[in-house]
């Protein structure tokens, strides 16, 4: 066995979690925020692991 | 005459191939924008980039600290540096104008955070990958990083399940090194370790390759377009732990029982799609990216698997659990605490800095008992 079975894998997983999320929760490109934060006005979402829950 | 003809073909064989590869990246990132929003979009393509040049140019975390260590080669740590230097001239006047546009990855030093730290480093270490290395390392086929992933996804979940928990053990005020003096203070640290790691180096190894400098200036440079672009400094450990959260709430697990996870803004991402959640898409576009370079390279996916005993395959999934579990405690891992932390200016880095390595060199001295060293 090779690499290609295990990177063949982790693709595969990939693919998994897009349909799960897919079949889960909705996209609307129209909500979208601006292209870039930097400029926007916009607060940061804060989704990060530095970051307490508020 | 034939053989030359054939010599050609298996040149050209690999074009089609690596066009296909552009092509299919291409599409999902122009899908992921039409669908959810051009900024997404742009985040998975910034990923992609992360994942082709750690794995391109062969830049990581837990194996120059392991070459540190064993060896007294600095030459990958010395580009870790680089590279956060760069971040820094940029990210710290960013975030220092304190409009909440771009905020950095601060966070306060605490018992869970030093000994969170602590144990990531050694779980990197029998792991061989740190949180951006696991991705990479998942996507190019190695699989150890595939293993280790889901039980890093898992134990970030956990660890987020509890944080609320371990703060309240004991936490210092929050320290920020901000504005102009701040940015002096983070590049003379810097520059110090620098100077400490060159003073202590093996003769012979206190050459920085120009492979290693490209791959500073490319992971800079995309750390500093995750910035502008989300209004948050490169992360890892929190999408992981979304994903585990998220497939816990389809399986019927009651969220509201966690602080974290019951918190307004958790609640909110968790009803919505990971292709709008930052850290989720820069992951994504990490595995990705490293899967399209060793998918690029020629025999880049044949490479025989590793034949390892059981106790190494089980070290590598505790591992993994405890590496998700510690940089949550940690707030964060190499990437959110170490290369982000410090360079958007927050004391926290540095102090996970010197508690990683420690517990990276506790973690080398596992390996050989857990049965991850010797021939493969």
């Amino acid at each position: 066995m090779t690499r290609r079975l295990t990177a063949g894998l982790a693709v595969a997983a990939l693919l998994a979690l897009a349909a799960f999320d897919l079949a889960t929760a909705e996209l609307d490109p129209y909500g979208a925020p601006p292209l870039f934060a930097l400029g926007s006005g916009q607060g940061s979402g804060g989704a990060h692991c530095a970051a307490l829950p508020e | 005459m034939a053989q030359s003809t054939l010599d050609g073909a298996a040149r050209a064989a690999p074009h089609p191939r690596r066009a296909a590869l552009i092509g299919a990246a291409s599409l999902v990132v122009l899908a992921v924008a039409a669908t959810a929003g051009a900024r997404y979009g742009l985040l998975l393509a910034i990923g992609l980039g992360f994942g082709v040049a750690l794995e391109g140019l062969r830049f990581g975390f837990a194996g120059p600290w392991r070459a540190l260590l064993l060896r007294r080669e600095p030459a990958g740590v010395l580009a870790q540096l680089l590279a956060i230097a760069l971040v820094a001239v940029v990210a710290i006047p960013l975030v220092s104008q304190g409009d909440g546009e771009i905020i950095g990855a601060h966070a306060p030093v605490g018992w869970a955070m030093v000994g969170g730290a602590f144990v990531f480093g050694a779980a990197m270490q029998v792991v061989l990958g740190c949180g951006s290395g696991t991705l990479v390392n998942a996507g190019s086929g190695n699989p150890v990083g595939l293993l280790a992933l889901p039980f890093f996804a898992l134990g970030s979940f956990a660890g987020a399940w509890h944080l609320l928990w371990w703060t309240d053990l004991g936490t210092l005020p929050l320290v920020v090194l901000e504005g102009t003096q701040g940015l002096l203070v983070t590049l003379a640290l810097l520059g110090a370790v620098a100077a400490a790691l060159l003073w202590i180096a093996a003769p012979g190894a206190r050459r920085l390759p120009r492979r290693l400098v490209a791959a500073a200036l490319a992971v800079a440079a995309l750390a500093l377009a995750n910035l502008a672009v989300a209004g948050q400094p490169w992360g890892v450990v929190y999408g992981l732990g979304l994903w585990a959260a998220k497939g816990a709430a389809a399986l019927g697990v009651d969220l509201s029982a966690s602080a974290f996870w019951a918190a307004p803004g958790n609640v909110e991402r968790l009803g919505a799609s990971i292709f709008t959640d930052v850290t989720s898409l820069t992951n994504i576009g990490i595995i990705a990216g490293a899967f399209l370079v060793a998918a690029w390279r020629a025999g880049g996916l044949s490479a025989p698997l590793p034949r390892l005993p059981l106790r190494a395959w089980v070290a590598v999934a505790v591992a993994g659990l405890a590496m998700g579990y510690a940089s949550r405690l940690a707030f964060g891992c190499n990437v959110g605490a170490f290369f982000s932390g410090i360079s958007t200016g927050s004391l926290h880095g540095w102090v996970w800095f010197a508690a990683a390595l420690a517990g990276s060199a506790a973690g080398l001295r596992l390996r050989p008992a857990l049965g991850l060293e010797g021939p493969r």
